[in-house]
Parts: structure tokens; sequence; C-alpha cells
């Protein structure tokens, strides 16, 4: 899928630099023990500005789902309809990223199946970004 | 010149806090609504700034006072939540040939502004408290409830205008156009969705959860549109004056599929002014005086890129018992209910948390409620106004219909006796919301 790049800032190109690595990392509050994403200055919760970056499992399962028929993104028009889900990070389910699930036909996606990271390359610059598919496809 | 906004403390946005200070020492009297129209056509007589004149007039003459007696205004400046111009690019030609222009070019096109209305109303000449209440009108209203309760203006107008520039409301405008992306939207708005498309995600949590479908949201839409019909001043009685049936609303488009065109409300122009007093000072108003029995607040605390079910069950939870509690009142007491509804897929989340006409259910209840008669006829009245769906976006058609059934005058007058009402808008984890009273207890 042709997304847009997204365009790295102080704050997240730990999270961006990770990626181009093909590992997933997300921010971490020590004295929460929480994670959270996106990347933030301090914690969502405490306030804490001593946030850490942690990579973790790449992991996660489906917790829902939509049908894209009209988006307002220019570069994914061509592509309608298509899937976007949303992902519950194994080690955190509260924690949610976005996915197409690339291969997952239009409206056949199953929810609560096990996921796994990958790392999808964005044309306009080659920034990568997390994607994920299906555990073991 | 920005304005203040209202301080944190003056927000009531955790348990505990008791019985609302203000509770009974404010009311709403004059309702004013401008016309509507789909999109702006560039003359100035139709812009954001002459639909805001226009309602402010309109509000003033309802309540049978004068122009003198207004000492605040609190504006909410944010007027879409679509596509604006850029902020500084410069009035159409002849714009400022019919209206006084300030240092802020926009200002009247494609943003409120206090300092604009002030210069282009020379009648407003008392207006000591001005501040704003940004991006929600249930904000301006909250803030304003607040200020007459504390004293610092007694007869208060409370604004906020809607524009609609030609083109499609997102859809490939601005960065969505481009090929990179910066800015918050880059960790979930390069996958594409729609606006919609969190609420339609959140929707379909909830049926799994629940065991609940799509489908059964037709009545609750249906509904909207009819009540929507009853009001004069809607966008669709006075543009589109037709019903939607239920098969209508099964086969409409998808937007992001389980969200479909009727799911999402049409954006428009627009403008309502409210007149918020002291019971006092009512007594020679026009209209009947509604009382401000609390208000609450909750913001989002998120862990992910989207919220959850469970995050906004949590957070209408919290706004239910919130508002209770400072208004001294229970779920059972409530007339109706006129919590936000665009997107209409949301809306169950608002009227659990509430506990609206729930038997003793708590959550999952919502959708066969739909089932049952939640006509204004009805002992249930879900969302009277017909709110956005049924009336266009404004995110206030609900706040004016609680004043307006209260008083016993709404076009769309629920049957049985009007005693409290609820509004609240926008989402279900992001909401300020309002109880109101035909009394002050």
């Amino acid at each position: 899928m042709p997304k847009q790049s997204p365009v790295p800032t102080e704050l997240d190109q730990p999270f961006y630099d990770a990626c181009n690595e093909d590992r997933l990392v997300v921010q971490h509050c020590g004295p929460c023990n929480r994670f959270q994403f996106p990347p933030r200055m301090m914690c969502a919760r405490c306030g804490n500005p001593g946030l850490t970056w942690r990579q973790v499992s790449g992991r996660g399962r489906i917790k829902s789902r939509v049908v894209v028929y009209d988006s307002p993104v220019s570069t994914l028009v061509p592509e309608q309809p298509f899937n976007v889900a949303t992902i519950a990070l194994d080690e955190e389910p509260d924690v949610i990223m976005l996915s197409h699930l690339p291969g997952v036909p239009v409206d056949q996606v199953p929810i609560g199946a096990a996921v796994e990271v990958i790392f999808e390359t964005t044309p306009a610059t080659g920034q990568k970004v997390p994607e994920w598919r299906l555990a073991g496809s | 010149m920005a304005h203040p906004i209202a301080p944190n403390s003056w927000h009531r946005n955790r348990e505990g806090l008791g019985i609302w200070e203000g509770r009974g020492k404010v009311v709403a009297t004059g309702v004013g609504t401008s016309p509507t129209a789909r999109r702006w056509d560039e003359r100035p007589e139709t812009s954001l700034g002459a639909l805001t004149i226009i309602a402010i007039r309109k509000a003033i003459e309802d309540a049978g006072i004068s122009p003198d007696e207004i000492d605040g205004i609190v504006l909410t400046p944010e007027s879409t939540t679509g596509v604006s111009n850029d902020p500084m690019s410069p009035a159409p030609e002849g714009f400022d040939q019919v209206f006084k222009m300030v240092d802020f070019p926009q200002a009247g096109i494609t943003r409120g502004d206090i300092d604009w209305i002030l210069l282009n109303m020379p009648e407003l000449k008392n207006v000591e408290f001005k501040m704003n209440g940004p991006v929600c009108m249930s904000v301006a209203l909250t803030t304003a409830a607040e200020a007459v309760s504390r004293g610092l203006t007694k007869t208060c107008l409370v604004v906020r205008g809607w524009h609609n520039l030609a083109g499609r409301y997102y859809v490939g405008q601005g960065a969505a156009a481009l090929n990179t992306s910066s800015g918050p939207g880059k960790y979930g708005g390069i996958w594409g969705m729609p606006a919609c498309a969190t609420t339609a995600m959140i929707f379909e949590e909830y049926c799994n959860k629940y065991g609940k479908s799509h489908e059964m949201m037709a009545p609750f839409v249906v509904e909207e549109r009819r009540n929507g019909l009853m009001n004069p001043d809607g966008f669709y009685t006075q543009h589109r004056p037709e019903m939607i049936t239920v098969d209508d609303y099964l086969s409409g488009r998808w937007i992001a599929k389980p969200a479909n065109i009727y799911d999402n409300d049409l954006p428009i122009q627009a403008a309502l002014a409210v007149i918020f007093t002291t019971p006092e000072l009512a007594a020679h108003h026009a209209q009947k005086p509604v009382y401000i029995l609390n208000h609450a607040q909750t913001r989002p605390e998120l862990q992910g890129v989207t919220p959850t079910l469970a995050e906004w069950e949590a957070s209408s939870d919290k706004m239910g018992r919130m508002l209770y509690e400072g208004a001294g009142i229970g779920p059972e007491d409530l007339s109706f209910e006129q919590m936000y509804d665009g997107f209409t897929l949301f809306h169950q989340f608002h009227l659990e948390g509430l506990r609206f006409a729930s038997r003793g259910e708590k959550r999952g209840y919502a959708l066969d409620l739909y089932q049952t008669d939640i006509s204004i006829e009805g002992p249930n009245p879900v969302s009277p106004s017909g709110g956005n769906s049924g009336n266009g976006r404004t995110r206030w058609w609900h706040h004016r219909d609680c004043i307006l059934q209260l008083q016993g005058r709404s076009p769309s007058q629920i049957k049985r006796k009007a005693e409290y009402g609820v509004s609240g808008a926008h989402m279900p984890n992001f909401c300020d919301a309002l109880i109101w009273g035909a009394g002050p207890d």
C-alpha cells in the first residue's frame, strides 16, 4: 500500500530509526511500568518526562477492523476498498497500532487473530513503518 | 487579540466534587439560530461572520432584552473540523467593504472571533467579559455557566458558528494530498482512515462484544431525521426536506464499514447564539429560564494511536457519574437525552454511560433500546432534536434543543413532561456535558 512517508522529528526519531532496522520500539514509563504510543514528550498518565525506548516482541492481536471505502489520503484512494485493523500489542494490549493487514482480503479480517510485525517501505522517502501480518503467514 | 480560556479549575473533571456550587444560579433564556447552507458561496452576507451576527441578534430579540444588557461573550473560535483556509490568507474581494476587519484576516470567514463580532456589532457596547471556549460549543457553554455563576458576567452570549468551504470536507485536502506526513497524523493518518473510522472501529468492537449489528442502528438514524425535519431551522428542513427510510439507511454507501454515509453528519454553514444569565435577571426576559444544574468534562489518556471500547466505556461511565453527582439527580430523572451523535455510531456510548432508560443494564443495551419507542411521543425520547444527523453538522442542535424542550417550545417537543435533560459533546472520551432543568432543583 502506498502510504505517505512519515517525516521523523527529534521526538520520534528513535522509533523511525528502529523501523528502518526492522525493530519495533515503544516508549516506556518506568514509574508506571507502562508503554505508550504514539510518542509523547512525557508519560500521558504521570507526566514523567524520562521515558525510555524499549524493543517489544512485535507480536499482537487483531482487536477490531473497518473497511475503508472513502479515504481522505490521496495516495490510498486507488487502493479502495481496503482493510484497516487495530492491533493490540502482546506486551500491553492497551497500546494500539494500525495495520492494513497485507494479504488479508477485504471483509475477512479475523478478530482476535495473532499477528506479527513486518516493516513496510513508504515510497516517498523510503522511511519504513510498522505493518502487521497474520502470524505464520 | 487572543482571549483567555477557562482555567482548568473551572472544569468539573473528577468525581467527589459534590453538588455544583453554581447549581440553580445560571439560566438560559434566548436562543438565536442563523439560516443554514451546505457550503459558503463566498458572499459576505452568507459568511460565517454574517451568520454569527444574525444568530446573536435573534438570541437577543428572543430573550426580549436590549443589547445594552449583554456584558459578556464566550465564543468557540474553531468553526470547522474539516478544511480551513490558510489563517493568514486574505478575505475574498469585497469582504472588507461589508465588514470591519481585525488583524486576523480569516476572522468571520473560517474562524469565529470576539473582536470581529464586537467591531461589527456596535450595539454590543457593554461587553466586558470575553472568553473563548475552544474546540466545541460544549466548552463555551460550560465556560459561560461558570462565568455567570462566579459573577464575572451577568448576561452572557454563548456563540458558535460553523463554516464549510467548497470542496470535500477532508478528502484530498491539505496534508492528506501530500506524499509525506508530518505532525500527529503520521502515527495513524497514513493508514488512510476517514474521520468516522475510529468510531466505526470501536462500534465494531462493541457489536462483537455484545452481539449487536449495524442494522440495529437504523431506527435511531431514521428517528433522528424525523425529529430534524420538524425543526424549521435545520439544514434538512431548509434544503433537503426528504424523510429517509430504514432501507435508505441499510443501503447507504460505506465510508468506513461499518460506518456508512448516514452515520456521518453533513458539514454545513450555520451559527447559534444563546443567552445565559442569572435567575434574578431572567425574570424580565421574554423566555422561560432553563436552569443549568451541573456540567462535567472528560479528556482522554490515550495509550495507543486510537482509543478502545474499554476506554470509551470507562470515560462515558465517569461522565454519567460526575453529571449526576453534581446535579443531584439520577438517570431515572431524565426526561430525554441529547448527547452528541456526529457520528451516529458513538451515540450509544454516551447514552449507556448515562444509563439513560436503563432497566438495570449497564452496557450493551442501547441498540436494543433503539428497537423500542424512542420517538418524541414515547416514554424514552432519544435525541429529540435530531442532532447533527437530523439537522447538519454543528455540534450544538442538541444543546439548543435542551433549552427549547425545557421551555416547552421545541419544534419536536416531547410529549412527556420535560423536567430534566442532558446534552454533551463530542467524543465519548473527550466530552463536555451539561444537565439542564426546568426548575432550579
